[in-house]
């Protein structure tokens, strides 16, 4: 109330006829799906799969449950990807500049080591496991 | 001796389009703690021109505004001018759209509807832009929120500054 006639006094007009019924339905549905779409985006749960593109195409998909190494044929040579206790990395890669082996463990969904000298990436999603629980 | 004959569209259109221009270089020129999320105040012009003429003259004047910022600014036809362009030409559409909905409903819709819609249709066009061309990775969508929260926010204040400028001609005291 207070903040309304703040406003109004320094608009020196009543906010109603400026903000009318419709709009207010546009502004909320506008905020509504805002706020829809920042919990989707941004409520990430733990990471479940390693992705390995090749050009940005999805060559390889693991598991992160799973540890284990292996190895990607780019475009200079092999970049190798160790996957351990639901994290991945790049262990080596031919590139020049090593960024992607610099990054280390990648640990949350959306996180991406850029090999791109050697046109690999390798990027982490989310996803739900096949089953939450197990019950007896 | 062939001869351009200017109407008076033409003139009217003229100088519309120089105060929007002249409104979005001093916007070019403030500082945005994140590229791409500014107020878009010159869009203010273009709500004021769909409002008081017509579609026609707000799509000439927002597209030569864009047209000559660009070259004022000396990004013609680099990035960001394709990103102004598209979200230019995607928020006129939905005017477009949404216009009966303000002239046959006026008690129920105003210039904050239209003001957002637009502000939505230009910042949705933009990201699908950046995804697709400038930056092709699915981490584009991370940011949107903060670029949607922007789109919201200054697309009622824009609103409502166009609501505020056409009071005097609306309400009878």
């Amino acid at each position: 109330m207070c903040w309304c006639v703040t406003v109004n006094w320094f608009l020196q007009r009543p906010l109603k006829h400026l903000l009318r019924p419709g709009d207010v339905l546009v502004l909320l549905a506008g905020f509504a799906g805002w706020l829809a779409l920042s919990i989707s985006l941004w409520q990430s749960g733990p990471a479940a799969q390693a992705q390995v593109r090749r050009d940005g195409i999805l060559v390889a998909a693991y598991a992160l449950n799973e540890d284990r190494t292996v190895s990607i044929d780019g475009a200079l040579g092999a970049t190798v990807i160790r996957i351990e206790s639901g994290r991945a990395r790049v262990v080596s890669d031919p590139g020049p500049r090593q960024y992607c082996v610099k990054q280390g463990w990648l640990t949350r969904p959306g996180e991406m080591a850029l090999c791109a000298p050697n046109h690999v990436s390798l990027s982490l999603t989310g996803g739900q496991p096949a089953y939450e629980s197990m019950a007896y | 001796m062939r001869q351009l004959t200017l109407t008076p569209d033409d003139h009217r259109i003229a100088r519309l389009t120089a105060a929007a221009i002249a409104i979005a270089l001093v916007e070019s020129a403030v500082p945005s703690p994140l590229p791409g999320v500014k107020p878009g105040l010159a869009n203010i012009i273009t709500l004021l021109v769909l409002l008081r003429y017509d579609w026609v003259t707000a799509a000439w004047v927002t597209i030569l505004r864009v047209f000559a910022v660009s070259l004022l600014v000396g990004q013609f036809l680099a990035p960001g001018f394709v990103l102004s362009l598209g979200g230019a030409i995607a928020s006129l559409l939905v005017l477009y759209l949404a216009l009966p909905l303000v002239r046959h409903l006026p008690a129920w819709f105003g210039p904050i509807t239209l003001s957002l819609l637009a502000a939505l249709a230009h910042m949705l066009t933009q990201l699908l832009i950046v995804r697709l061309w400038l930056v092709p990775s699915p981490g584009v969508w991370v940011l949107a929120p903060v670029f949607i929260g922007a789109a919201l926010l200054f697309g009622t204040l824009n609103g409502l500054i166009v609501a505020w400028l056409r009071v005097p001609d609306a309400v009878q005291p």
